[in-house]
Parts: structure tokens; sequence; C-alpha cells
């Protein structure tokens, strides 16, 4: 490891300890956090129960779809929307300004289009993710060396052939930020969606916890979800930045 | 001027989007355009509606002050330090992708019911985009300039003023775009959960009253006036960008 990555290390680990002695030592009250140490042995119990496996499934699930769906129709409608310029121009302004509007109050309007189930929660996840596939989509397209596509047609490259060996390898980079992007705004909305109105998942579980007084609960998912998120994050930070490395060689 | 028609087109079709959806889905979900219209002009004609939107306001100007002047300062600090840029990044980048929501109720038992924890709600949202953008902007910075900076002994906060935020700009801008479209959701959202006043308890008050007209209303005048302070600060963006390439 790095040793930027050492003393990364050493400040979490600093600031969870502090969490720890300050809980400890009464500063920040009980009822506002409980320890770290407390939560975890909470959050162990509540996993090694098995009583929040059906929430944390639901919502993995919820996720997984909403990020397949926001990266197929991102992809799809970024390079529909490079080909056509004027189009382009014209929802550049809509597109910049898209995460200004919030959401999730048309989430009462999904719910009567497409029912009580997953399907309104799966939407929301979508709707949150799809546009920062798009915008990196049309990102990756736009900053494709001019020498390379010069290159293709010099050797009469027909636009398949174009798009799979030269555009698509180049556009990697962006296309790989869009989806990590997409991938933290699905599961930004898609909790959000539970926590706000929905009947099972782990937003749902943390606000009906919250609602009823029990904080071992509440904080011991609330744990999960901050470890779950982090780690996968991690995951794809350190992943782009080799893609990243290896396009600037 | 193409720009103008075509950005008009779009307006057209997404009405027209709108319209073929409540034909499809009915009234209860979905009021019409024009109907929603009304309302919207109903509402901005009463009394009672403004005390909301100042409450929101106020709120989110509070929570827009501590974004930007504390992202600025966090951004501005790790940018010039590398190696303290390097050991936060990642740290920032996670922050960022987290559900929030989820630390709703830490946040209120903090802070208790009403306007400090919309603000506070508001300024997790906003305050991290900005330390990324600020950090990225100030860590782009030609390296000769901080050295003929160090060079003629400028004081920090010299530095700061003379060559820091002058080159950093264009970037202050984009981070301060982003960082107002989430700075809005987190005062909203903090409204809809913590909070008796406001335009987001409005959303959540028809929403449980099962009505949709002014649900809709509400929305349309929160997503205008969202989407077009965000297209002044994407112009004023683009301007600068323009100006120093």
């Amino acid at each position: 490891m790095s040793w930027a990555g050492w003393l990364r290390l050493i400040v979490v680990t600093g600031a969870v300890l502090l969490l720890e002695v300050l809980c400890r030592a009464g500063v920040i009250a009980k009822t506002v956090l409980p320890a770290p140490s407390v939560m975890a042995g909470d959050l162990y119990r509540l996993l090694a129960s098995g009583s929040a496996s059906a929430d944390i499934g639901e919502t993995l699930g919820n996720v997984a779809m909403a990020v397949i769906a926001s990266i197929l129709l991102g992809f799809v409608g970024g390079v529909a929307i490079h080909a056509m310029p004027r189009v382009r121009r014209a929802l550049d302004p809509f597109l910049a300004t898209y995460y200004a509007v919030p959401f999730f109050v048309f989430y009462p309007v999904l719910i009567v289009i497409f029912g009580l189930g997953a399907a309104p929660i799966v939407v929301i996840g979508t709707l949150f993710g799809v546009v920062a596939m798009l915008i990196n989509t049309l990102n990756g397209l736009d900053r494709i060396p001019r020498v390379l596509l010069k290159t293709a047609r010099v050797h009469g490259m027909d636009p398949v052939r174009t798009a799979l060996m030269v555009k698509l390898p180049s556009a990697a980079p962006f296309l790989f930020t869009g989806a990590k992007l997409a991938i933290a705004y699905c599961f930004i909305g898609v909790i959000a969606a539970e926590f706000i109105m929905s009947s099972s998942g782990i937003g749902y579980s943390i606000a009906y916890a919250f609602n009823n007084f029990d904080n071992a609960r509440m904080y011991a998912l609330m744990l999960f979800i901050i470890v779950l998120v982090t780690v996968l994050n991690a995951v794809l930070f350190t992943w782009e930045r080799r893609i990243m490395q290896r396009r600037r060689r | 001027m193409h720009g103008k028609t075509d950005t008009l087109l779009v307006i057209v079709a997404l009405v027209a989007l709108w319209q073929v959806l409540h034909w499809i889905v009915g009234s209860v979900a979905l009021t019409s355009p024009a109907d929603t219209l009304a309302r919207a002009v109903e509402l901005l004609g009463s009394a009672t509606f403004w005390p909301h939107v100042a409450e929101t306001g106020v709120a989110l100007l509070y929570s827009l002050l501590l974004a930007v002047f504390g992202g600025l300062t966090i951004g501005i600090a790790l940018g010039i330090n590398r190696l303290a840029g390097e050991v936060a990044e990642p740290i920032l980048v996670s922050l960022y992708s987290l559900p929030k929501i989820t630390l709703y109720p830490v946040i209120l038992l903090a802070f208790g019911l009403g306007l400090s924890a919309k603000v506070a709600f508001g300024t997790i949202h906003g305050i991290i985009p900005v330390i990324i953008f600020t950090m990225n902007a100030v860590r782009t910075i030609p390296p000769v300039m901080l050295r003929s900076a160090r060079v003629m002994r400028l004081s920090p906060p010299q530095l700061v003023s003379t060559i820091i935020l002058p080159a950093a700009l264009p970037e202050l801008v984009s981070g301060l775009r982003v960082g107002f479209s989430l700075t809005l959701l987190g005062v909203l959202i903090g409204e809809m959960f913590a909070s008796q006043r406001g335009l987001g308890y409005l959303v959540m008050n028809a929403i449980g009253g099962h009505d949709v007209r002014t649900m809709m209303a509400v929305v349309l005048i929160l997503a205008t006036t969202a989407v077009l302070i965000s297209a002044g600060l994407l112009h004023i963006d683009r301007r600068m960008h323009r100006r120093t390439a």
C-alpha cells in the first residue's frame, strides 16, 4: 500500500477510535449515537439472527435492477444523443440541471402508474442513475482523439468495427466513471425511496426502527449500509484509477 | 438563435409527454399540465403559501452559506497540501456516494426538529461536492504560479486571494452548481420529515391528503425554480470556462 493509503487507514481508524472514546466517556449521549463497537455488535447479532436478510436481499435486488437499467439506458441514450448534435445542444441545459429536481416527490405518482411493490422503487433508482451514465457516455464519446477516428477512416473501417475497435475502448474510462456514479446514485435513490414510503427494504427498516425507538436495529442497519457502500466504492475507485492510468500511458 | 428555439422545443416535448402520461394514468395519479399550472398560479396568489417559501428559502440560504464557505476552505487546504488531498479524496468520494438519508435519524436526534436539522441536512449534502471540486481546481493550478508566489513571498491570505481563487474560479462555479442542487435536495428531504413548514412539508402533506393537484403544483414550482437557478449558474459556468480556455 502507498504512503497515502497507510495514512488514510490511520485517519479513518483514528476517527472511529475517537468516536468510541467520546461515546464511552459520555460526551456524545447514548441516545444520539451509540459507540461504534456497540453498533458493530448489534449488526453482528442482526445479521446472525437473519431477521434482516429479507430486507437486505430486497434492497440489493432493487439496486441491482436499477443499476442495470440505468447503465443500459444511459449508454444507449448517450450514444443516440451524441449522434444528433442539434438534439444534444437543446438537451444540454436540461441534462446539466437534471439533478436539481428532487425526484422523491414523484414517488406517489409512480405508485399509481406502476403499482405498489418493487417497480416504483426501481424506477426512482433508475431515474437517479441514468443521467450520470448518459452524461459520462457523452463525455467519453467527445474525448475520443480525432486522430484515432481519422486513422479508422483511412483504414476503411466500417462503422460497426470503428465503434467496437476504436470508439468503445477509447471511451471506456468515462463509461466506467459513469457506471460507478450510476451505482452510487441508484443506491441513494433506492434507499431514499424505501425510506420515504415503502413497506420493505433496508430504507424502510431504518425508518420503521426510528419511529419505534429501536435504536439498536436502526444503527446496526445504518452501519451496514455505510460499510457496504464504502467497500463497494473503494473497490470501484481503485479499479477506476487503474483504468485511467492505463489510458494515460 | 437556434439554441433558444431548440430549448423551447424540448420544453414543448416534455409538456406533451406529461399530457400523454396524464391521459394514460388519469387525474388520480397525475394532473394535466394545464390543471397543475392553474393550481400553481392559485398557490402563488395565496397568502398561506409564501411563509412556506420563506422557510425553505432561509434554510437553503444558511445551508448554502455553510456548504460553500466550509467547502471552499476545506477544499483549498486539501488542494494545497498534496498528501492531505490524496489521503482525503477516497474518503470524500465515498461520503459523496453514501445515501445520506440513512443518517437522517442521527441528524434529527442531534439537532432536534426544526430549522437547524434542515440546515444540517442540506449542508452535509452540499458541502462534499464543493470540497471535491475546489480541491481538484486548486490541484490543477500550474505549479509555476505557486512557485512565483513563493518567490514573491506572498502571505497565505494573499496567496488565496490573488492566485488560488482567480485561477480556480471556473471549477469553483461548477462545484457551486452541483452543491446548489444537492443542498436543495437535502433541505427538501429534511423538510419532508423533520418539519411542519416549508415546501418539502407541503409536498408531504399533499401526498398524505391525496391532493395530487397541490402536490404536482408545488413540485412544478420547485422544479422550475431549481432548474432556472441551476441554468443561470450553468450560464456563468460556461462563460468562465470559455474565457480561460
